[in-house]
């Protein structure tokens, strides 16, 4: 889906590659890519954040998602070079397992992910949500992941779990 | 009536009990940490050092010959190692696993025609995958299109270039055949009436959000492939694997990665397999071959049921069911990978959970230009829970009796198991009156129907639904070959699964799986059995999966069986290693073995337990203290040990095949009853209430169980509501992107599922534990589809079909309404 995505021209040859200054996690990332790398390719591939995880890469699964300045995107559906100058959060700057983020302990705690690859991008989807709205209500947080597909769990636990972690995150503030 | 199976006894060592001090926690998950942060590998975070990368080229023609294959264009790229076409594959690489008798021929890439749109045409490894998806585009195929067969109806009446596999016969049938259980025509002669409906099962999927995916590589010096790869089976027939690429099976090491999802369609995965490793081989490095979501639609081979059914059910007029009849048409797509199993599958559960005295199923499997049917959630059975349920709903209508009152007076009593239902197979144990009870009381059903009457009169359109389903787990392989015509070699009754299991000189201990994470939680019950059996602490025990070369005998997850035959393994390797620590202990504490027991992690006293010696302390002396201990030839250092847990009971089909024996006996039920409102003008549904009660035996892991359910509940509601691989006249897929095959989201879900549970162990498995991996799905489309036909009930609404998109509930309503006036 690289080619369709990218709409590139007629071979790799031709394509001339771009410098990119990405802050990813806290780091600056300096790279030449290709105009048509896709986000999460760069961050996958590149910068071997294998955290945030791809499945459908055309933008309706939301397992891509990563905060880019703070807004929650679809790397998929994101050039590398349109990032250039920005600041990413992936999954992998949430948490450790011995020091998790209130969200991913609450998912341990409620039996939020099953098979665990629609977490990061539900994670990521949460964690802006609760920025901007500590106080989020059940339906905020459906409305919210409506655009996270989960074919596990069919949703309950992962909207209790993001509840609990903004009572959680609320009553440590 | 000819003679049924006979039942083995039972070989439960481990008897349920009241209370233990793991089994039936709600224990938090060990795999999650790792999810949680992002460092689960999954097949495509393999990176290996010299990997390439590969694209596969897809035919756009349902049908067609390949004529000429120009790849010099694509070959001329830069950062392109190898463009491949089936009959260069075809040299080295032979054709893939099949379970189908007689065979169909399938190849990773097609050799001279293309059967389906999507089916691979060429494959090109590159630097990377966007240089090759370049490359595909620079390939030049030439095809001469054939004529294209989509509808399963007329398949049987393909003929010449229209037949997909003509060494296997004149049309498009794959197989024919009627199987009759018991007096059938003596039991529709004793009707007072016929139920017959024409019932419609869409064809859907498993549709992991992860897609299949595969790294090869080929070991040039050793001869060997190894292959990182979210399949599963690997232990049971991954050597189908290396005779597909031409290498005995101990040339090929398979190592699972976690897989994100499958729900079945990652059964065995083995033509992505098969593919990447002959791309390796080719350009002597590692390859990546992972699907995108279009290669997954269109070609992962992982479609599901696509039938039609014309059902008659025999029935008193007092409401007693005597007899089924069904003639099914299944259009498997334009292979067949696992035989007819989905069928072999139906067949144990057929009845439901009544009385039903006599079957006859007549089946047509037919080819068409589709992808063909993999595993999922069912395999099947979901969709004879479907008809069932419908015929039952259909009679009481009928009749105008209640839809509660008919399946209760139907039920297979308590007193009555273990139950052979007319197929041969057993039903296990059960109490379905108290699963139904518990339903009833947890939607809180009689006061939802007042509310019923109210709202109704507001002129609101709210149903109830009501399915009382079977829940089998455990298959045998009886089910893949049973209904075959003739015996190929290839019936194979044995199904086990097994451990590993050591406990170091620290006492700590490793559990060594030899099935794979498929999104289960098989570490947390492995841990929470063995807490259990050492009587150890979880945060003590280790658990990590074996890849080909060190595994063995496992069948792994799929038809809701790995708890069970997990628990099965371990049980039988804690037994051997405590049997060893009782016997040093015993050694030891000069005491006589019969008076030790294990408690809070060591052998102690019975009567005082503060003499004692800990598993740590006996470790210890096991690895390094040989000469502290008896001489016994037998006693050797070290505590470790393997089991293979064979299926708990299973039994041969009948030579006249009267019956097809024991095989899915470890029989679940269930009670689903959601409450619906339909939006009439938008042919929207929306969830009132929801109540889920399962009774799957003993439960290792409440929490996990419900999310199993409440899992397969959503992707019953998928199947319900939303999802259909939807193929036009020219065998075009018209739905290959998620922008429209819709899956249900956070929105489409019921917000507060209520789960419940009714425990009725098992008399056959260890701890009394069923399955209950796919359950949610097997319940909820004739739920849900009675709740929506209850709620239409004013206008008169029957439904025979599914999906019920938005689109079908208002032609469904524009049409009652246009007749009615």
């Amino acid at each position: 889906m690289k080619k369709r995505m990218s709409n590139a021209g007629e071979g790799s040859e031709t394509v001339k590659k771009e410098q990119v200054s990405i802050t990813v996690n806290g780091k600056e990332c300096n790279h030449e890519v290709e105009p048509r790398l896709l986000l999460s390719d760069f961050l996958r591939d590149h910068l071997r954040l294998t955290g945030t995880h791809v499945g459908c890469e055309h933008g309706v699964c939301g397992a891509c998602t990563v905060l880019i300045d703070g807004k929650s995107a679809r790397s998929c559906l994101t050039f590398a070079v349109m990032a250039d100058g920005t600041d990413i959060k992936t999954i992998e700057s949430l948490g450790t397992p011995d020091n998790m983020h209130p969200l991913q302990s609450a998912f341990w705690e409620k039996h939020g992910l099953q098979c665990g690859f629609c977490t990061p991008g539900m994670l990521m989807t949460a964690f802006e949500l609760l920025e901007e709205k500590p106080d989020a209500s059940s339906d905020d947080i459906r409305e919210a992941l409506s655009g996270n597909l989960c074919r596990c769990t069919g949703y309950q636990t992962i909207v209790e779990a993001v509840e609990l972690a903004a009572k959680n995150m609320r009553s440590e503030a | 009536m000819p003679l049924k199976a006979h039942i083995p006894e039972s070989r439960q060592t481990e008897k349920p009990r009241d209370s233990y001090k793991w089994i039936g926690k709600d224990m938090k998950r060990v795999e999650d940490p790792r999810l949680l942060v992002g460092r689960g590998i999954y097949a495509d975070d393999v990176n290996l050092p010299g990997m390439c990368h590969s694209a596969i080229l897809r035919s756009p023609h349902a049908h067609a010959r390949i004529i000429k294959i120009n790849k010099s264009k694509a070959e001329s790229l830069p950062g392109v190692l190898c463009v491949m076409t089936g009959a260069e594959a075809e040299k080295e690489t032979g054709p893939l696993p099949s379970w189908a008798n007689p065979p169909v021929h399938q190849y990773c890439i097609a050799k001279d025609k293309v059967l389906h749109v999507g089916e691979a045409v060429a494959a090109v490894v590159a630097e990377t995958r966007y240089i090759a998806e370049d490359a595909c585009d620079l390939i030049e195929v030439e095809y001469e299109t054939l004529p294209v067969v989509v509808d399963l109806e007329e398949a049987r009446n393909s003929t010449g270039d229209a037949v997909l596999h003509p060494y296997r016969g004149e049309n498009n049938v794959a197989i024919s055949r009627t199987l009759t259980f018991g007096p059938v025509e003596d039991d529709f002669a004793k009707a007072d009436r016929i139920i017959e409906r024409r019932f419609r099962w869409p064809r859907s999927g498993g549709t992991p959000i992860e897609t299949h995916g595969a790294v090869a590589t080929f070991d040039s010096g050793t001869g060997k492939f190894t292959i990182q790869a979210n399949t599963s089976m690997y232990n049971f027939c991954g050597w189908m694997i290396a005779q597909s690429l031409g290498v005995p099976g101990h040339k090929l090491n398979i190592i699972p990665t976690l897989a994100g999802g499958s729900f079945g369609a990652k059964l065995f995965s083995h033509k992505q397999c098969v593919l990447a490793a002959t791309l390796a081989r080719a350009v002597g490095r590692p390859v990546k071959f992972m699907e995108d979501r279009i290669d997954n639609t269109t070609g992962s081979d992982s479609h599901a049921s696509d039938r039609v059914y014309y059902a008659s059910l025999a029935v008193k007029n007092d409401g007693t069911l005597l007899s089924l009849k069904t003639r099914i048409i299944d259009d498997f797509g334009a292979y067949l990978q696992f035989g007819v199993g989905t069928h072999g599958n139906a067949l144990s559960q057929v009845v439901g959970p009544y009385t039903i005295n006599s079957v006859q199923v007549d089946l047509e499997a037919v080819f068409t230009n589709k992808c063909q049917q993999g595993a999922y959630r069912g395999f099947g059975s979901e969709v004879a829970n479907f008809v069932i349920e419908r015929l039952v709903d259909a009679t009481a209508q009928e009749l105008d009796l209640d839809v509660v009152e008919i399946r209760r007076k139907n039920f297979i009593q308590p007193d009555q198991f273990p139950y052979l239902i007319p197929t041969g197979n057993m039903y296990d144990s059960g109490n379905y009156p108290a699963v139904l009870d518990e339903a009833l009381k947890l939607s809180s059903y009689d006061s939802w129907r007042e509310k019923q009457v109210e709202l109704r009169k507001e002129g609101r359109y709210v149903g109830i639904g009501v399915a009382s389903c079977q829940e089998r787990s455990v298959w045998s392989t009886t089910e893949f070959w049973m209904w075959n015509l003739e015996p190929n070699g290839g019936e194979w009754t044995s199904s086990p699964d097994s451990v590993s299991l050591k406990i170091d000189p620290t006492g700590k201990a490793y559990i060594t799986l030899n099935s794979p994470f498929w999104g289960n939680s098989p570490e947390t019950v492995a841990v929470q059995v063995l807490a259990e059996q050492l009587t150890i602490d979880p945060s003590d025990i280790e658990v990590t999966y074996s890849d080909s070369d060190h595994g063995f005998n496992s069948a792994g997850p799929s038809g809701s069986r790995f708890t069970v035959m997990m628990t099965g393994a371990l049980v039988g390797a804690a037994h051997t290693l405590k049997e060893k620590l009782l016997r040093i202990a015993g050694h030891l504490m000069e005491a006589d073995v019969a008076d030790l027991e294990f408690r809070d992690g060591a052998v102690s006293l019975k009567g005082a337990p503060e003499k004692r010696l800990t598993i740590a302390e006996l470790a210890n002396t096991a690895h390094y203290f040989r000469l502290d201990l008896p001489k016994d030839i037998d006693l050797t250092s070290g505590l470790d040990t393997s089991h293979v847990y064979d299926h708990p009971v299973t039994t041969l089909p009948a030579e006249d095949n009267s019956h097809m024996g024991i095989f899915y006996p470890i029989m679940g039920h269930m009670c689903h009853i959601p409450v619906v409102e339909v939006d009439i003008e938008t042919g929207e549904v929306s969830f009132l209430d929801y109540a889920a009660v399962h009774d799957c035996g003993t439960m290792i892991n409440p929490m996990t169980l419900k999310g199993h359910v409440r899992g397969g509940v959503v992707n019953g509601i998928g199947s319900t509501l939303l999802e259909h691989y939807h193929y036009d006249e020219n065998g075009q897929l018209q739905n290959a992107l998620f922008t429209d095959y819709l899956l249900p989201s956070t929105l489409e879900s019921p917000p507060n599922m209520k789960v419940g549970h009714v425990v009725t162990p098992s008399p056959f498995t260890e701890y009394g534990i069923k399955g209950g991996g796919e359950g949610g799905r097997m319940g909820t489309p004739p739920a849900l589809t009675s709740a929506i036909e209850d709620a239409l009930k004013p206008l008169g609404i029957t439904i025979d079909e599914l999906p019920l998109s938005p689109n079908r509930l208002r032609k469904l309503i524009r049409d009652a309404q246009s007749s009615d006036g």
